[in-house]
C-alpha cells in the first residue's frame, strides 16, 4: 500500500515537473469550454444544466486520455528505467496500480479545474447540482477507464505512438459499442445474447445514464469492473514481459 | 552457510538464440567477480535473471538464501543493482530521485536523509543534487545509477559496466569504491574492459556465446595464456641467430624464434614447455656463455589473450597453452 502512494507521488510530481501537465491541463480546459459554448451553444439553450457540458467529454477523453496515458509503461520501457523500478522491491501491481493512480489523479486535476463553468450555472440559473455531481463522478470514472485501457497498451510496447494509436482506437471502440457502427460488425453471425453484451460495454450508455442524473450501482459497477479488468491485463502484461 | 548468490543451471532463450546457456555459479561475501565477455556474450541477460528482471527459461537462482522466482521482492530488498548504462529518470533531480529509492527501500525522516548523505558523499554527488539528471554529464548519470544501488547497503551488488563511459579518473574513483565495499559484500560487475579485473576483481569469469568459458583467480586465468612465462630477449641484430640456436637447445625450451628487427636490435621470444618456467635457465645460459643479450624479461600473457582464446571458440579450458 505505501508503496503504491510513493510510486504514485513520485510519478505525478514527474507530471507537473514536465511541461505535460500544463500543456494537457489547459488543451483540456479550451476543448471541453470551445465545444461547451460554441457546438453546445450553452449560454443559448436556456437551460441550468451542465449536460452540453458533459456531453463531450467522452470525446475529449478520446483524444487526450491515451496522450496521458501511452507514456506510463512505454517510456520506462525505452529509456531503460523500468529495470530500476522492477527490481526495487516492489511488487508488479504496486508499480502498476502506482503508476495508474497518479495519472487518473491528474486527470481529476483537470477535470476539477473546469469548476468555474459550474459556478457559471450557479449565477446564471437553478441548476440541479445533485445531477452536476453525479456527472462529475461519471466523467472521473469514464477518464479511469480510458486510462486503464492506455495503461494497459502501454505496456504492450516500448513505442509510445503505437501505445498511443492502440489505446485511442480501442477507447473508440469502447465508447461506440452501443452503436450500429460497432454492432453492425457483430449482427448477422453472432448470436443475439452476444451482441447485447457487446452494446452494454458501451461507454457512452453507461456515462449518458449517470448525466442524468441516476446514478445506478449498475453504472458504477460497470465502470469499476471494466478498470479493474484492464489494469489486471496490464499486470499480467508486464508480467509476461519478465519472460520474453 | 548458502552462498550470497547462487545460480543453478540458468538458462534464457529468446526464440531460437540461447543467450544464457546452463550457467552454475556461486559467489560468496567478500569476492568481487568480474564477468567477462564480448559483447552479446550474455554477461547483462545473466544479471537480469538474477535480480529478478527477466524471467530465466529454465534453471534458478538465488539471492541471500532468497529463491528469484518464490520471493523476488526480498531478492530485491537484499541487493542493489546497476543496469546497463544506468538509466534513470530524466527529469528529476538526483535528490528527488534518490528520495525515491529511499523511501521504496523503507527509509523514512532523519533515515532516509543520513542514508542520503552519506551515498551522496561516497559518489561525489553534492555539486549537481539539485539539476535535472538528464542535463547531467555521463559521469554524473552514472555516479548517480551508483548512489541508487548501494543507498540501502546491500549485501549483493550487481553493476552491469559500472565503469563504462567514465573518464579515468571516474574510472578509478569508481574502483576504488568497489574495492571499499567489497570486504563484507558479494559483488558482480561486469565488463569487456579487462584492465578492470586486475584492477577490482577477486575473481574472473568469462562467458561467451552464454556459457562459462574459464573461472579463477585473475592470475591463475593469467597463467592460461599462451605466452605465460615466456621470455623476451633483445640482442643486436648480428648477434640474434647464434642466441636463438643455443637457448633453443636447453631442455625446457619449446621455441626460441626472432619476433622483430627495429634499428638493428632484434627481439626474440622463448617459449617454455608447458608454461614452465624458464627464466633461470635461460638467465644462467646467457652467463655462462656469456651470450650479448641486452635485455631479458618475462611475459605474465595478458588476459587479453586468454578472452582471445577463450571467446574466440577454438579452444576452451586449459588447451591453450599446448
Amino acid at each position: 500500500m505505501r508503496n503504491i502512494f510513493i510510486i504514485a507521488k513520485r510519478e505525478l510530481g514527474t507530471y507537473f515537473g514536465t511541461p505535460l501537465a500544463y500543456v494537457f491541463i489547459v488543451i483540456f480546459l479550451a476543448l471541453t469550454g470551445a465545444l461547451t459554448f460554441y457546438l453546445g451553444g450553452f449560454l443559448y439553450n436556456g437551460e441550468a444544466d451542465l449536460h452540453v457540458f458533459f456531453v463531450y467529454h467522452p470525446w475529449v477523453y478520446l483524444l487526450l486520455v491515451p496522450a496521458v496515458a501511452m507514456r506510463l509503461w512505454a517510456e520506462e520501457r525505452k529509456t531503460g528505467t523500468i529495470e530500476n523500478l522492477m527490481t526495487l522491491p516492489v511488487s508488479t501491481y504496486e508499480a502498476v496500480l502506482g503508476k495508474y493512480l497518479a495519472a487518473w489523479v491528474f486527470c481529476g486535476i483537470a477535470l476539477a479545474l473546469t469548476f468555474p463553468i459550474w459556478i457559471t450555472v450557479n449565477i446564471l440559473g437553478d441548476p440541479d447540482n445533485g445531477v452536476i455531481i453525479a456527472s462529475y463522478l461519471g466523467s472521473f470514472l469514464m477518464a479511469g477507464a480510458f486510462l486503464a485501457i492506455g495503461s494497459c497498451m502501454s505496456a504492450l510496447t516500448k513505442n509510445q505512438v503505437i501505445a498511443f494509436v492502440i489505446a485511442a482506437t480501442a477507447c473508440f471502440l469502447f465508447t461506440m459499442s452501443g452503436l450500429d457502427l460497432v454492432l453492425n460488425f457483430f449482427r448477422g453471425w453472432a448470436p443475439d445474447w452476444f451482441v447485447d453484451a457487446v452494446a452494454s460495454l458501451s461507454f457512452l450508455t453507461h456515462f449518458n445514464a449517470v448525466t442524468q442524473g441516476l446514478i445506478e450501482a449498475r453504472d458504477l459497477v460497470f465502470f469499476i469492473s471494466l478498470i479493474a479488468f484492464w489494469l489486471f491485463a496490464n499486470v499480467v502484461v508486464v508480467d509476461l514481459k519478465r519472460a520474453s | 552457510m548458502a552462498s550470497m548468490i547462487e545460480t543453478r543451471n540458468l538458462t534464457k532463450r529468446f526464440g531460437l538464440i540461447t543467450a544464457v546457456d546452463d550457467v552454475t555459479l556461486s559467489v560468496e561475501a567478500g569476492e568481487v567477480l568480474g564477468f567477462l565477455g564480448p559483447n552479446g556474450a550474455g554477461k547483462s541477460t545473466a544479471m537480469k535473471m538474477v535480480t529478478g528482471f527477466l524471467e530465466p527459461t529454465s534453471g534458478s537462482a538465488s539471492v541471500c538464501g532468497h529463491e528469484v522466482l518464490d520471493d523476488p521482492v526480498a531478492v530485491k530488498r537484499a541487493l542493489g543493482y546497476l543496469p546497463e548504462g544506468a538509466p534513470t529518470y530524466g527529469d528529476m533531480t538526483p535528490l528527488s530521485y534518490l528520495g525515491f529509492v529511499a523511501q521504496i527501500r523503507g527509509f523514512d525522516g532523519a533515515e532516509k536523509r543520513k542514508r542520503i548523505d552519506a551515498v551522496v558523499e561516497k559518489v561525489a554527488l553534492e555539486e549537481v543534487l539539485r539539476q535535472p539528471i538528464e542535463t547531467l554529464s555521463k559521469g554524473f548519470k552514472r555516479r548517480v545509477g551508483l548512489a541508487q544501488a548501494m543507498l540501502h547497503d546491500p549485501p549483493v551488488l550487481i553493476m552491469d559496466e559500472p565503469t563504462d563511459g567514465l573518464d579515468p579518473n571516474q574510472k578509478r574513483h569508481v574502483r576504488a569504491l568497489i574495492r571499499e565495499m567489497a570486504k563484507n559484500k558479494a559483488i558482480v560487475i561486469s565488463t569487456h574492459i579487462l584492465e578492470e579485473v586486475d584492477a577490482v576483481c577477486t575473481r574472473a569469469v568469462i562467458i561467451a556465446r552464454g556459457k562459462i568459458r574459464a573461472d579463477g583467480r585473475p592470475d591463475v586465468l593469467r597463467a592460461q595464456a599462451a605466452n605465460h612465462n615466456s621470455v623476451l630477449i633483445t640482442a643486436s641484430q648480428k648477434d640474434a641467430e647464434t642466441i636463438r640456436r643455443k637457448i633453443a637447445n636447453l631442455p625446457d625450451v619449446k621455441a626460441a624464434e626472432i619476433i622483430g628487427t627495429v634499428d638493428g636490435i632484434s627481439k626474440l621470444r622463448i617459449s617454455p614447455k608447458r608454461a614452465k618456467s624458464i627464466a633461470t635457465d635461460v638467465a644462467d645460459l646467457v652467463r655462462s656463455a656469456a651470450l650479448p643479450v641486452q635485455e631479458i624479461f618475462v611475459e605474465q600473457g595478458s588476459l587479453d589473450d586468454v578472452f582471445w582464446d577463450m571467446t574466440m571458440g577454438h579452444s576452451g579450458g586449459g588447451a591453450s597453452h599446448a
